[in-house]
């Protein structure tokens, strides 16, 4: 059964709908993202769960039980907050405590479970520093220990590492996992930040507009995005128009100089998604000139102009030789690196 | 850069403030400096006002029980003025600052609004509705037979402190409002994820955070109530005088001009030390909120 549970859950601001049918199931112990721009309904639904805010429609269950019925103060959530919130008139070891406070644990196991927390986080000594003389991403661990130390059922993430630099948000990724894995608490973080989606979730739910895209593995979103949207929200992908020809007698998928065979179920005008780093150079295949050539160290990034439109392909830095610029090209890719869906012709 | 250049770069900012700085000198420091002196000064009924060097003003400000009654009185309405701005101010920027965007400014006006009105013209309103049999609120009260007697208002503490409060007020709710806009919006939802009440809220995590906007409030609320003049003298007149209507009676009334000049300096020294050290020990206490 799952453990938490969004059932069509909408919200609506005045005429405005934020959130539309939202449905979604997570298992105990899973890290799921809600990945979209900004404006998508991912923290409003966030907030949902959190209970700041009231679904217009459907419902929460943890566990089975109605969660909108609970106040937010008895949920019993961890939340890291992206502005951090932290208490600035308390100490880290405070702030820490403040939860447990409010459970009325006893002193002595609030203190111990306060250092415990603290060493988790990787800030054992830092237990009388005030925030405002830690750096961010010292604060932003003394979140994640205060959100953690009160064993919260679920753990929600309100786009936590934003605020950080590029080297230290990458190391807080790991750490987050790695903390995440070894406490095991069921893990939501909203983000519109892809590489932290993929390199944190067991599934990602991507949102645009209000409404679920795709929920899927990393893998899958990545693999097989389910719109034009994920796919190019997701990583940078080419879109080629294409056509299926039923009437040759094996079916054909064409688009330009380039054709395989037609997969089943689509029929006339269609896009052919393709990754970057799945098309090759060959003899055969789609023509094309690279305009730009970009060397960056473990690979290079090729700007092509194409016969069906502009392409990039990415090639491993293998030590092979690598064509010019100018120079004129064919790209091919095996049908299973591509994903194909109907195309609206206007 | 040449040498000349340097140099006159050197002397612009003094060239530059050079007006201000000669406004400020000749209209406040050389005045103030007079009064001091002229409080050393001697002064007769008939002889006037003698330029000589004696200490008999602070001697009879330190001896005469008169005067520490003054000073005594004075300080004892600026503090309780504080206490009730404080106590009525801090709630009102609160709730204030939770309004949404239209009501909010709407109240923000309402609350500044009678900054815009003369604290004379505020000051007689109230005399209109407490002052004696003829005070308005008194006359309804009494015509309904709620109270006997008028309620005491005009040359009472109690009128000075509630009309001062009313004056006062606004400095109060801006001081907080401004140490409300520093929280973090998200800071009261993080709380309450971890369990607790509204009321724990607002005592634990609002309150410490907009103590220094009090306290500096309370510094502003009480510094100009100790010096204010026109309410004092309009609700105490000369029968309730604080140092303020003192030196005033002093200077135009007596014409004893060094007495009175002591009694204002002695209100400035006074209030000066108790400003700059209560403010210091607001800045030490509060060292990790402020930053």
């Amino acid at each position: 059964m799952a453990y938490l549970e969004l059932d069509r859950v909408a919200k609506q601001f005045g005429a405005q709908t934020v959130v539309d049918d939202f449905s979604l199931s997570v298992g105990k112990g899973e890290f799921i993202s809600f990945l979209g721009p900004s404006g998508c309904g991912k923290t409003t639904t966030l907030q949902m769960i959190a209970g700041f805010l009231d679904p217009t429609r459907g419902a929460i269950r943890l566990e089975g039980k109605d969660l909108t019925a609970v106040h937010p103060a008895k949920r019993g959530l961890g939340i890291v907050f992206q502005s951090y919130a932290l208490f600035p008139h308390m100490t880290a070891a405070e702030n820490v405590a403040f939860g447990l406070e409010m459970r009325n644990v006893s002193r002595n196991e609030r203190t111990e479970r306060v250092r415990a927390a603290l060493a988790m986080v990787g800030l054992a000594g830092y237990e009388d520093r005030h925030p405002r003389r830690m750096s961010g991403g010292q604060q932003q661990r003394v979140a994640l220990a205060r959100a953690l130390v009160i064993k919260p059922s679920v753990l929600l993430l309100d786009e936590p590492l934003s605020n950080l630099d590029a080297k230290l948000r990458e190391e807080m990724q790991i750490e987050l996992r790695q903390i995440q894995r070894t406490i095991g608490t069921t893990t939501i973080l909203v983000t519109h930040d892809q590489n932290e989606a993929m390199s944190l979730s067991d599934r990602i739910v991507v949102m645009s507009q209000g409404k679920i895209e795709q929920i899927g593995t990393p893998q899958e979103t990545y693999e097989k995005p389910a719109s034009a949207f994920v796919s190019q929200f997701l990583g940078k992908t080419n879109d080629f128009a294409a056509m299926i020809d039923r009437t040759a007698a094996a079916a054909k998928l064409v688009a330009g100089s380039w054709s395989a065979p037609a997969p089943a179920g689509l029929n006339g005008a269609v896009t052919v998604s393709v990754r970057p780093e799945r098309i090759g150079f060959g003899d055969a295949g789609l023509t094309a000139k690279i305009v730009t050539r970009i060397f960056q160290g473990n690979h290079w990034l090729f700007q092509c102009e194409s016969e069906c439109g502009p392409a990039i392909v990415i090639r491993q830095n293998d030590g092979q030789a690598q064509p010019a610029e100018g120079e004129a090209v064919r790209l091919s890719w095996r049908p299973e690196d591509m994903s194909v869906r109907a195309r609206a012709v206007a | 850069m040449s040498m000349a250049a340097e140099e006159r770069s050197a002397r612009a900012p003094w060239a530059l403030t050079a007006p201000a700085l000669m406004l400020f000198v000749g209209v406040l420091l050389i005045p103030l400096a007079m009064t001091v002196m002229l409080s050393f000064h001697d002064w007769g009924q008939y002889k006037g006002i003698e330029p000589v060097f004696i200490l008999k003003n602070w001697h009879e400000i330190a001896t005469d029980p008169y005067y520490a009654e003054m000073f005594w009185r004075t300080f004892r309405i600026a503090i309780l003025t504080t206490l009730l701005t404080a106590l009525l101010g801090a709630p009102e920027a609160y709730i204030l600052n939770r309004m949404s965007g239209r009501w909010k400014s709407f109240f923000l006006l309402v609350i500044l609004g009678p900054l815009l009105i003369s604290v004379v013209a505020r000051t007689l309103g109230w005399a209109l509705l407490f002052g004696g049999n003829n005070g308005l609120v008194n006359k309804l009260l009494m015509s309904l037979g709620a109270i006997r007697s008028p309620i005491p208002f005009m040359f009472t503490e109690t009128g000075m402190v509630v009309a001062l409060a009313h004056v006062m007020m606004p400095f109060m709710v801006l001081s907080v409002w401004a140490a409300l806009q520093r929280l973090d919006p998200q800071i009261e939802n993080a709380a309450m994820s971890l369990g607790a009440s509204p009321a724990t809220i607002i005592r634990r995590i609002i309150m410490p955070q907009i103590m220094p906007g009090v306290l500096s409030g309370a510094i502003i609320v009480f510094s100009l109530s100790a010096s204010a003049f026109a309410t004092p003298a309009i609700i105490g007149g000369r029968r309730l005088k604080v140092a303020a209507t003192l030196a005033y009676d002093e200077f135009l009334n007596t014409l004893n001009w060094p007495l009175g000049a002591a009694v204002a300096t002695l209100l400035l020294v006074a209030l000066v030390l108790i400003v700059v050290g209560s403010n210091a020990l607001i800045e030490r206490r509060y060292a990790e909120v402020f930053r």
